[in-house]
């Protein structure tokens, strides 16, 4: 137990902050895949067959490679693409990016492929009627949406984004490898440093049951809320 | 673009997907065997037995791969008792590490699968069977296994593909699998864009090739 300790003799407050870390990253990440669910999904619904093939392509690539390979192209990567973009612009100098941008933008790339399919089921399952009787009242573009079409999403897209959320969790966990300090970097130090990895991998997993315990019971409130009338 | 090194890369990735499957498809076929037995655990009425089941479904799908490797791989070691016995041949050995880590997480997703799929089995076709005097055991083998197999197969082909992709992770412990190569290449040539276009080509090529044996299976065994 004192390996857990707060202070300068446990690795309590290190874990707390890793913790919070993974928290962090995760909600980022999700953030960015909703981003890239929304630019995406409206081009799988959409007629153009164009526009049918970037979105397939995203999601069945994405969705086909491993994530390890996806965060290895982003760290590696990463930095000759901004600093390639910025010379466009005309700004030779050396740019880091840090690895907490680097690792939500990887991993947020990944959810938004589940996220894109998620939505896409969600909306194509809604009645055709009630897009009709939108119309019908004569609701713009955007009042069509807001009002009508996205709550019922939200409905019967819930679910399946919790599930999308448990992997985002999970795969924060390959972040350790650029060297960000979540739960499983700062777990990889500290089993180093105490020679103890059983102890602190078994740590590491109970924080990982115990995020992904407390995520579920808040999204079935979420779950309740949005089912209200049904 | 440096197509030299596509070219080049190509053959030593090629045979870095064999060790892949390797670790692929051993891990699926005990996989299959733990969640099969799990899934009827899960079935069982007696609450201790199918809360142990629940329990250990939960805990491996509620964790990181990753950490369920490197427990395996680094937490074990650390145990004085193993390493007398004769476990430790195995437990020593990154890859057997990685096929237990793999094949228990998968065991647990497949254990759900399956439970889903006995439990969607109508009851009037286990009555009918009972009704023609056929014994539980006939029963559960003959019939309600290749229900299950039948029901639970396209959940299965997604959990294939993503055990492809977990197998990534064996990288992590020392393992020249695919990804571990393609991350060896990159990071001596520092040209992350080429190797990921083709390292990512053959896992797209083995996604391919197993949606479409599922998508033949299920139309082989569709009841129609």
């Amino acid at each position: 137990m004192e390996l857990l300790a707060f202070g300068d003799t446990g690795w309590g407050d290190e874990l707390f902050y890793a913790t919070l870390m993974t928290i962090a990253v995760s909600i980022t990440a999700m953030l960015i895949g909703f981003l890239f669910a929304l630019i995406f999904t409206p081009l799988k619904l959409s007629q153009n067959k164009f526009l049918n093939f970037i979105a397939n392509s995203y999601t069945t690539i994405i969705r086909g490679v491993p994530e390890l390979l996806v965060i290895y192209l982003f760290f590696f990567g990463g930095t000759g693409a901004v600093m390639f973009v910025a010379s466009i612009f005309g700004y030779n100098e050396y740019i880091e990016i840090n690895a907490f941008i680097t690792g939500a933008f990887a991993i947020g790339i990944i959810s938004g492929a589940y996220s894109t399919e998620v939505f896409r089921g969600a909306i194509q399952s809604i009645d055709k009627g009630q897009f009709e009787a939108a119309n019908v009242l004569g609701l713009n573009k955007f009042g069509k949406f807001f009002k009508i079409i996205l709550p019922q999403t939200l409905r019967l897209a819930i679910p399946n984004l919790s599930n999308v959320w448990q992997i985002t969790l999970k795969d924060t966990s390959l972040i350790s490898v650029t060297g960000l300090v979540e739960i499983m970097r700062q777990s990889y130090v500290a089993a180093g440093s105490t020679r103890d990895p059983l102890f602190f991998y078994s740590f590491a997993a109970v924080l990982y049951l115990l995020l992904t315990f407390v995520s579920m019971k808040l999204i079935n409130r979420l779950e309740v809320k949005y089912s209200r009338g049904y | 673009m440096d197509l030299e090194l596509m070219v080049n890369s190509f053959p030593k990735l090629l045979s870095a997907a064999v060790i892949t499957l390797k670790l692929l498809s051993v891990s699926l076929i005990i996989g299959l065997f733990i969640g099969l037995f799990f899934a009827i655990l899960r079935l069982n009425k007696n609450i201790f037995i199918n809360k142990f089941a629940y329990g250990y479904s939960y805990v491996f799908r509620g964790t990181p791969l990753l950490v369920q490797i490197f427990i395996i791989y680094f937490g074990l070691g650390q145990i004085e008792y193993l390493r007398s016995t004769v476990l430790w041949v195995i437990l020593k050995e990154p890859y057997w590490c990685a096929i237990i880590a793999f094949a228990l997480n998968t065991g647990a997703y497949t254990s759900e699968i399956l439970r889903s799929a006995f439990q969607t089995i109508k009851p009037g076709i286990i009555e009918a069977g009972k009704s023609l005097g056929i014994s539980n055991k006939v029963i559960f083998y003959k019939v309600q296994i290749p229900i299950a197999i039948r029901q639970s197969l396209p959940a299965y082909g997604n959990e294939i593909i993503l055990m492809m992709k977990g197998t990534s992770l064996a990288s992590t412990v020392t393992l020249m699998d695919l990804t571990g190569v393609a991350k060896y290449i990159i990071s001596t040539t520092f040209k992350p864009i080429e190797v990921f276009i083709v390292a990512g080509g053959i896992y797209l090529f083995m996604t391919f090739i197993i949606h479409n044996v599922i998508k033949f299976l299920e139309r082989k065994y569709s009841f129609n």
